[in-house]
């Protein structure tokens, strides 16, 4: 194997800084565009904001667990579940996905990094810096409190017009010397996803690009892992609901910063307008959370139940129609707003429908484990954990379906049980068998399955004590966002169970985390291929080297990797080429013992390439690395930056523009006139 | 008793036994704002319906999916003695499968579509006798203006009459804190000049009575509202819209024809003047303490009229409740503060927004002996 050689850098850039080269190290992580090291800093950030957004959960549960709630006041609640909502949907479970596409992908369909390596590294800064952006507000007068679905126009007059109460948050204040001019919290909401939302574009874009072009040879489309497809979907859903918020946040910043009107039904605007471009949006980006996840799983459960993806097509087709059906069914976010009867019976029969799409998966999923051998390892937990509880938040979603009876539903409880389902049991269980799958691979070691194991029952347990007592509790007339509730209206005992509920979630997580640190340095190590996976993944290195393969690989198969290691003998009988980590089988090493590899992490050279040449007769040339940058970084950071200067007032307002603009600008100039590899950085060689 | 409410009642079981809730005990309350018990006769019944048709439903479909996939994991795991070696059946798919697990949970989806649809439509039917009432949500209270000549335009506010056995239709806006109620949005659909703040959206929920309905600021909202059987039956606004959210509720008072009419012809009456004691000091009070810029009594003495004469209601100021009537009420501020209650109606003069954060009304530092003074006054308005 070679490596990336360094060397000084030449003198004929034309950049004012010195390109860095160094591919290690603490500085390396700001200026990588390696797609794998994005994808662990994606990782990493989207876990701490989640954390954050479980704190923050805590919080809620904490004053919901008995009534006349005194934990927090009313305007700090509001703030808390606003918060929750932004962080968990815009700063967790997104970029979470973001993560597994970007170190998956180019792996998955055999290519050496994303089409556009610095685009990718300025989606995650510019991810970062939008969190950080909206989080400042804290400093600033007070987080975004208008709920995450900034319904206007409470985004624009906010909750206490006139003051009585929290008049230090919508009057003007100054601090560090700037005056900052009253009611800003929904314009850090507005321009914060306005920030992100410009990460999610650049992301979708990079993705569409890579999966139509950077494809080996041999694989076509459906030929393409279901997670691929997924990342496909999913991509697009960004790129055409991105715009929709973006415009309407556009708009509710014009209306909250310089008397735009487009919301305010006093100047002929309409609150309405911002309910169904927020929605348009919205439903879109419910399959941006739970699609990755989707995938995630149709990549897990064949591999533990060693048999292919029942139903492939299906799966796929039913996926690609969610994501169109999914622009169809907004308005039932909206059944009680007064449509009128036509427009709730049109959006009541789509939102019907989409259950039919989902109930394909739900069903091949369970087809696929059906006459299997099921390896119930962590992910495969993971992954059943998804079937099984996703499908509740399915069958209540078909409940919201029928409009009448949403009337008594929409903004209670039961919608917060629902959404959870799907979001928490479905999405992040997904997530999660994700990491537990894919760490070895990151890593070159295994995650602990006993503690992995830990983690799922006691997740399973806390995620069903927090969140289905809710369904009970909408039912029985709970509405959502209340800070208190009184006592005497049924609801204290399963408030108090889905408060304890939600702290055995957090021991969960805790266990989760500790496993992920701890396994860093101590898992066993894992080779290649510890899971006897199919796809090809699985075929280079774990770690992959930064250039993921010194031979692209052919492609074949749609399980690729599978077919590789148990070809196809005479009629359909199919027996395994003894090799790799995968365990079981002679002179295999069973997950979770030391395997005896020649190498010291892990980083054999995967069995498969040597033993089985014929097959790689792949394209063989010198491989030619763009080289890391401070340019994604620059321009990342200047949007923030300029976004202050709508916060703060005159005069300082326009430094902030300035500045801004001039990171921005001069970021994407350094950008377009630096070479994508530097002259002096050697390439890797053959 | 009634069919619906056993199904009801059989769901929330059904419910419990799915968390392997063993047995709830308290609760902690009487369910008063239980949407699965409808009371009879009103909108609600016909939605609760709807829910006991997809209920079990639903429940069909997630003990077949759960039992599914408790069958393959018990049956299909891996075994120790199992040789490794032998894979399992290589099955890609089953194509007649496919196209069943897509037929089957369409067609049921028909069964349930049909009634949804039938019923979003008979929702919208309104009775021709229907009684209307105009409903004004603010931050964060609601004012009730019956509207039809025969009620005479009488205003109330966080409790609603209604007659049993008729079908009342709600006109429903959300005017700005600062805006008198008597703006009527509908009659300015561009907005009068000069309107700077404007309504939130609001959402009229009385569980045991009908769904919800949003109150759009710029638009007027109906929904309709009836029941057979004489109660209180508790509100809330259901949709997020500020500081006093959790704090506005309001109730549904179901009355006899007869008792309601006479309610009606009572608070129809203007407000008694006062001429001696404490209570006239107040009544002083209410009008040099501001009061009386923002509330209306009807029959209330005008500074500066003659003796005797007294400004029309439609006249008066609107933005806050109309009090005229106020001890009729059982409760006030959204609903949490007991009327009868003289230490409630003392805390509240003292400090709105500590009773209820987000309170619109200014927290004008009274005295206690303009406290005093107030209370004796409002102790009047019956």
């Amino acid at each position: 194997m070679t490596t990336l050689a360094e060397r000084p850098s030449a003198s004929r850039s034309r950049s004012p800084f010195r390109r860095p080269l160094a591919e290690t190290g603490l500085g390396s992580w700001f200026t990588t565009v390696d797609h794998k090291r994005i994808g662990i800093l994606y990782f990493v950030s989207a876990m701490v904001f989640f954390v954050i957004g479980g704190v923050e959960a805590l919080l809620i549960r904490l004053q919901l667990a008995t009534p006349d709630g005194q934990v927090l006041t009313i305007d700090q609640y509001n703030q808390i579940f606003t918060m929750h909502g932004l962080t968990m949907v815009f700063f967790a479970v997104m970029p979470l996905g973001s993560a597994f596409f970007n170190y998956l992908l180019p792996l998955m369909i055999g290519a050496r990094d994303v089409a556009f390596p610095r685009l990718n590294a300025f989606s995650y800064w510019v991810f970062l810096a939008a969190g950080l952006f909206i989080y400042s507000s804290v400093l600033l007068g007070g987080m975004p409190d208008g709920g995450w679905f900034g319904y206007a126009p409470l985004s624009l007059v906010g909750g206490d017009p006139l003051g009585y109460t929290i008049g230090d948050a919508t009057t003007t204040q100054t601090i560090a010397g700037n005056t900052v001019a009253e009611g800003q919290r929904m314009v850090f909401y507005s321009l914060g996803l306005q920030i992100a939302g410009i990460a999610s574009l650049a992301s979708a874009v990079n993705f569409i690009v890579t999966i139509l072009n950077m494809r080996a040879p041999g694989m076509t489309l459906m030929r393409m892992p279901v997670f691929v497809w997924m990342i496909l979907i999913v991509s697009f859903l960004m790129l055409f609901a991105m715009p929709v918020i973006g415009v309407a946040l556009w708009e509710l910043m014009m209306d909250t910063s310089f008397g735009a009107n487009f919301f305010d039904p006093a100047q002929g605007g309409d609150p309405v307008l911002w309910q169904h471009m927020f929605w348009l949006f919205g439903h879109p980006e419910v399959y941006i959370l739970i699609l990755p996840a989707f995938g995630i799983v149709s990549e897990i459960l064949p591999v533990f139940s060693r048999k292919p993806l029942f139903g492939y097509t299906a799966i796929v087709f039913s996926g690609i129609a969610i994501g169109f059906i999914g622009w169809g069914v907004w308005a039932h976010h909206m059944f009680a707003v007064g449509l009128g009867p036509v427009a709730n019976s049109a959006f009541g029969l789509s939102t019907m429908f989409i259950a039919v799409p989902t109930g394909i998966k739900i069903f091949n999923w369970i087809g696929t484990m059906w006459d299997g051998r099921l390896r119930l390892t962590t992910p495969m937990l993971f992954s059943i954990g998804l079937v099984a509880m996703f499908t509740i938040g399915g069958l209540s979603g078909v409940t919201h379906a029928v409009v009448p009876h949403n009337w008594q539903q929409t903004d209670t409880y039961y919608v917060v049980a629902h959404f959870h389902y799907v979001l928490f049991g479905g999405a992040i269980f997904g997530l999660m068998a994700g990491a537990y799958y894919w760490y070895p691979k990151a890593t070159g070691r295994l995650m602990n399955e006993r503690l992995g194991k830990a983690h799922f029952w006691i997740q399973l347990v806390g995620f069903n004590l927090t969140f289905a007592p809710h369904h009970i509790l909408g039912l029985n007339g709970m509405p959502r966002r209340v800070a208190t509730y009184e006592d005497g209206y049924g609801w204290n005992f399963w408030n108090l169970v889905s408060t304890v509920g939600a702290f055995v979630i957090a021991l969960g997580v805790l266990v989760f985390i500790i496993n992920l640190v701890i396994s860093y340095k101590r898992g066993a190590e894992a080779g290649p291929d510890p899971w006897d996976a199919r796809t090809v993944e699985w075929l280079t290195t774990s770690p992959p080297p930064p250039h993921n393969w010194d031979q692209v690989p052919n492609i074949r198969a749609r399980d690729e990797l599978w077919q590789r290691k148990y070809p196809t003998q005479g009629q359909r009988e199919q027996v395994r080429v003894p090799a790799g980590g995968s365990g079981e089988l002679e002179g295999d090493v069973a997950p979770g013992t030391t395997a005896p590899t020649e190498g010291t992490t892990g980083a054999t050279q995967s069995p498969y390439t040597i033993s089985d040449p014929g097959y790689d007769k792949g394209v063989r040339h010198d491989v030619h690395m763009p080289s890391p940058s401070y340019y994604p970084l620059i321009a990342a950071f200047g949007l923030p930056i300029a976004a202050y200067g709508v916060i703060f007032d005159q005069p300082a307002g326009f430094v902030f523009y300035a500045v801004g603009a001039l990171l921005v600008l001069g970021g994407l100039f350094g950008w377009v006139l630096e070479p994508p590899t530097d002259p002096s950085a050697e390439v890797a060689h053959q | 008793m009634r069919a619906h409410r056993r199904m009801s009642a059989w769901a929330t079981v059904v419910l419990l036994l799915l968390l392997g809730g063993c047995g709830i005990g308290d609760t902690g309350g009487d369910l008063a704002l239980n949407a699965l018990d409808p009371a009879p006769g009103s909108p609600a019944v016909e939605l609760d319906r709807l829910w006991d048709l997809v209920f079990p439903i639903a429940v069909g479909v997630f003990v077949l999916v759960q039992t599914l996939i408790l069958v393959a994991v018990f049956r299909f795991r891996r075994r120790k003695d199992d040789d490794d070696r032998q894979l399992p059946k290589q099955v890609a798919g089953n194509t007649r499968l496919e196209v069943l697990w897509t037929i089957i949970p369409a067609v049921v989806l028909v069964f349930v579509a049909i009634p949804t649809v039938q019923t979003i439509f008979s929702q919208n039917e309104v009775d021709d006798d229907a009684m209307n009432v105009r409903v004004i949500a603010k931050q964060y209270w609601f004012e009730f203006e019956y509207m039809d000549e025969a009620q005479g335009g009488v205003v109330t506010a966080t409790q609603l009459h209604i007659p049993t056995g008729r079908e009342v239709q709600l006109h429903m806006q959300s005017v700005a804190v600062n805006q008198a109620s008597s703006y009527d949005p509908a009659a300015f659909p561009d907005g009068p000049t000069g309107e700077v703040a404007q309504g939130v959206i609001h959402n009229f929920w009385v569980p045991r009575l009908a769904g919800k309905t949003y109150i759009v600021p710029g638009h007027t909202r109906t929904m309709k509202l009836s029941t057979t059987e004489a109660g209180l039956y508790l509100g809330q606004c259901a949709e997020f819209c500020g500081l006093g959210h959790p704090n506005m509720e309001f109730s549904v008072l179901a009355e006899d024809p007869a008792t309601f009419d006479e309610w009606i012809a009572a608070q129809a009456d203007p407000a008694e003047v006062v001429d001696e004691g404490l209570a006239a000091e107040g009544q002083q009070l209410f009008n040099d303490l501001t009061c009386v810029q923002c509330h209306a009594i009807e029959g209330y003495p005008a500074q500066g009229l003659p003796d005797g004469e007294v400004v029309p209601l439609d006249e008066q100021a609107r933005i806050g409740p109309n009090l005229t009537h106020f001890n009729t009420r059982d409760k006030f501020a959204g609903n949490i503060l007991e009327t009868e209650s003289d230490d409630d109606l003392r805390r509240w003069l003292e400090n709105p927004q500590r009773e209820k954060p987000g309170a619109q009304m200014p927290n004008l530092n009274l005295r206690p002996d303009q406290i005093d003074a107030l209370v004796a006054y409002m102790r009047t308005l019956d």
